[in-house]
């Protein structure tokens, strides 16, 4: 699935929500359910540090591909982190350079990427596509 | 016997509703922020710490100044600079009594408590402070009482010290009185912590250093909103606090400084109105109070704070101090009975805050979901991150009630805690 697909099938999926309740109740669930990072990566070098919340983000480059993966200390930001790594691992340098990210919007949970929110999930964005810049640039090298 | 204490809780607060410190339905119509909905649910505003929502007669001198007074004030010639000037320096006169100075020129208008606090660091830190002296603050103060004695420390060669708390959430005035010695050059201490609610024994610590004759600078922020203070009766050096977190508009706050060290010190910022002549070669300095304000001021700032405080007199400062009281209590034992909570800040001497934790829970997700439930509270380190470190938590939820605040929304804030506690379990 390219990254473009994977997010209309998040958007889809949020469609069946009537109401905010759900919708978090399952971005919570998610958030339980996904052990995103492994602990050897949670240190400080991973680290983007939000006024609210922390989220841990590690990226490795595998037959081309970046394999992203994250986590939070607070549930319903790594629930949202899950999302979007959900989107992104998997792709090449190229794709998620390119790539454009419209789920967040889509589902109604833009606040969340608000820099008032200050929980690191904007700071996140940032730091995949300078991963994947940084990728590109060393197999361009 | 949870159900019997919840019931007995229920029977004080009709009690209370029914002999009524204050007439709320009566006050909360002054508030036209508080008819509003957030999120498809009545606001309930729990988030006074941070900043509180402003009485319509605020409102209405703000806008009014625009309307037919706006003008540059002191300088000015003409009638509209002297009926700006007037009132003004009315606001003035207003705080000065609302705080018991002794002179209105003691009452140094700024941007704000963080503003008021710079002012005395640069200044004084420039005048007195010198490699090895000290400064002694506290572990529970704001950000805004910490960086900015850490940086006149740095540039001086100071050291800044520590007065640590209990578990409970207090200074341990042992550990402070073994830290006085002839190096301290001043004491910075919180009127009542942001974080916590705790109400500092500041008359005592403020005694105790005078006996070595070390200056105190009392941070009031949280204090002056809240509780009856005199700055005689305390015989504080300065105090500092906002007019935003006291019903008046953002960007103005108040240094109050006994004269004689105001007149002491050398002034913060240079500029207009803050002059008596100026020559390239030498400029001599206005009287107190302008020496202290440079540049035009907040001048609509200064007027709805004289403003906020004839409501608040027309409140009455004790009936509001006793009510918040009734309300902080109600919230405690409310929250005390819902399973995994923990009361972060547990001093016998408490002012309307309320900071929490629950296990197994993160404070922002609390937030956040209570939010989408119209309840406004705070979460994070409510800048005193080494705070947070000493009492061992990432950060807490904070709800802190003003007198416009009400039992019912307490009841609501608690439904919509559990409905948030659930969801996340």
């Amino acid at each position: 699935m390219t990254i473009k697909e994977k997010q209309e099938e998040i958007i889809e999926e949020f469609a069946l929500f009537d109401e905010w309740m759900e919708k978090y109740q399952y971005i919570i669930d998610l958030g339980k359910d996904l052990p995103i990072i492994d602990e050897k990566y949670k240190v400080e070098e991973n680290l983007i540090k939000g006024c609210q919340s922390k989220v841990w983000l590690h990226a490795e480059l595998v037959d081309g591909k970046i394999i992203f993966t994250a986590d939070s200390d607070a549930i319903i930001t790594k629930g949202i982190v899950g999302l979007v790594i959900s989107v992104f691992s998997g792709h090449t340098p190229k794709e998620i350079i390119d790539a454009d990210l419209f789920f967040i919007d889509k589902i109604g949970l833009q606040e969340h990427l608000s820099p008032t929110r200050s929980n690191g999930l904007l700071a996140m964005l940032k730091q995949i596509k300078m991963y994947a810049i940084a990728f590109s640039t060393k197999a361009n090298a | 016997m949870l159900y019997t204490t919840t019931l007995i809780l229920k029977l004080k607060r009709d009690l209370l509703k029914t002999t009524q410190i204050l007439d709320i339905e009566s006050i909360r119509k002054d508030f036209p922020i508080l008819k509003r909905e957030v999120n498809g649910k009545p606001l309930v505003y729990f988030d006074n710490g941070a900043t509180s929502q402003k009485p319509q007669v605020v409102i209405d001198a703000v806008s009014h100044y625009y309307e037919y007074e706006n003008s540059n004030i002191h300088r000015g010639i003409h009638t509209l600079s002297q009926e700006a000037t007037n009132a003004y320096e009315v606001a003035r006169e207003k705080i000065k009594s609302f705080v018991k100075a002794k002179h209105s020129h003691e009452i140094i208008f700024t941007k704000g408590t963080t503003d008021s606090i710079n002012l005395v660091a640069s200044s004084f830190g420039k005048k007195y402070l010198k490699k090895g002296d000290e400064i002694i603050i506290s572990t529970m103060e704001h950000h805004s009482n910490i960086v900015p004695w850490q940086l006149i420390c740095e540039e001086k060669g100071a050291i800044l010290k520590v007065i640590p708390i209990n578990d409970k959430g207090e200074l341990l005035l042992d550990e402070f009185k073994k830290l006085l010695s002839n190096k301290t050059k001043l004491v910075a201490i919180t009127h009542v912590s942001n974080t916590l609610g705790t109400i500092n024994p500041i008359k005592e610590i403020i005694a105790k250093a005078h006996a070595l004759n070390i200056p105190v600078l009392i941070d009031g922020a949280q204090a002056v909103p809240h509780t009856k203070v005199d700055v005689q009766d305390l015989d504080c050096d300065f105090y500092a606090f906002s007019g935003h977190k006291m019903l008046g508009p953002t960007g103005v706050g108040i240094l109050y400084g006994k004269e004689a060290i105001l007149n002491d010190l050398p002034p913060y910022q240079g500029g207009g109105d803050m002059i008596k002549t100026v020559t390239f070669e030498k400029t001599t300095y206005n009287e107190l109070p302008h020496k202290f304000e440079a540049g035009t001021p907040n001048i609509v700032g200064g007027i709805g704070l004289g403003i906020a405080v004839d409501y608040m007199n027309s409140i009455g400062i004790d009936k509001i101090e006793k009510y918040e009281h009734e309300l902080l209590a109600y919230a405690t034992e409310q929250i005390k009975q819902i399973e995994g909570v923990r009361i972060i800040g547990e001093a016998t001497n408490k002012a309307s805050v309320l900071s929490f934790v629950v296990n197994g829970t993160h404070p922002s997700d609390i937030g956040m979901i209570i939010d989408k439930l119209g309840v406004a509270i705070r979460t994070g380190h409510h800048c005193t991150e080494p705070l947070m470190n000493r009492l061992n938590v990432p950060g807490t939820a904070r709800a802190s009630f003003a007198f416009y605040n009400t039992f019912k929304e307490i009841d609501i804030f608690i439904a919509a805690l559990q409905r948030a506690i659930t969801m996340l379990k």
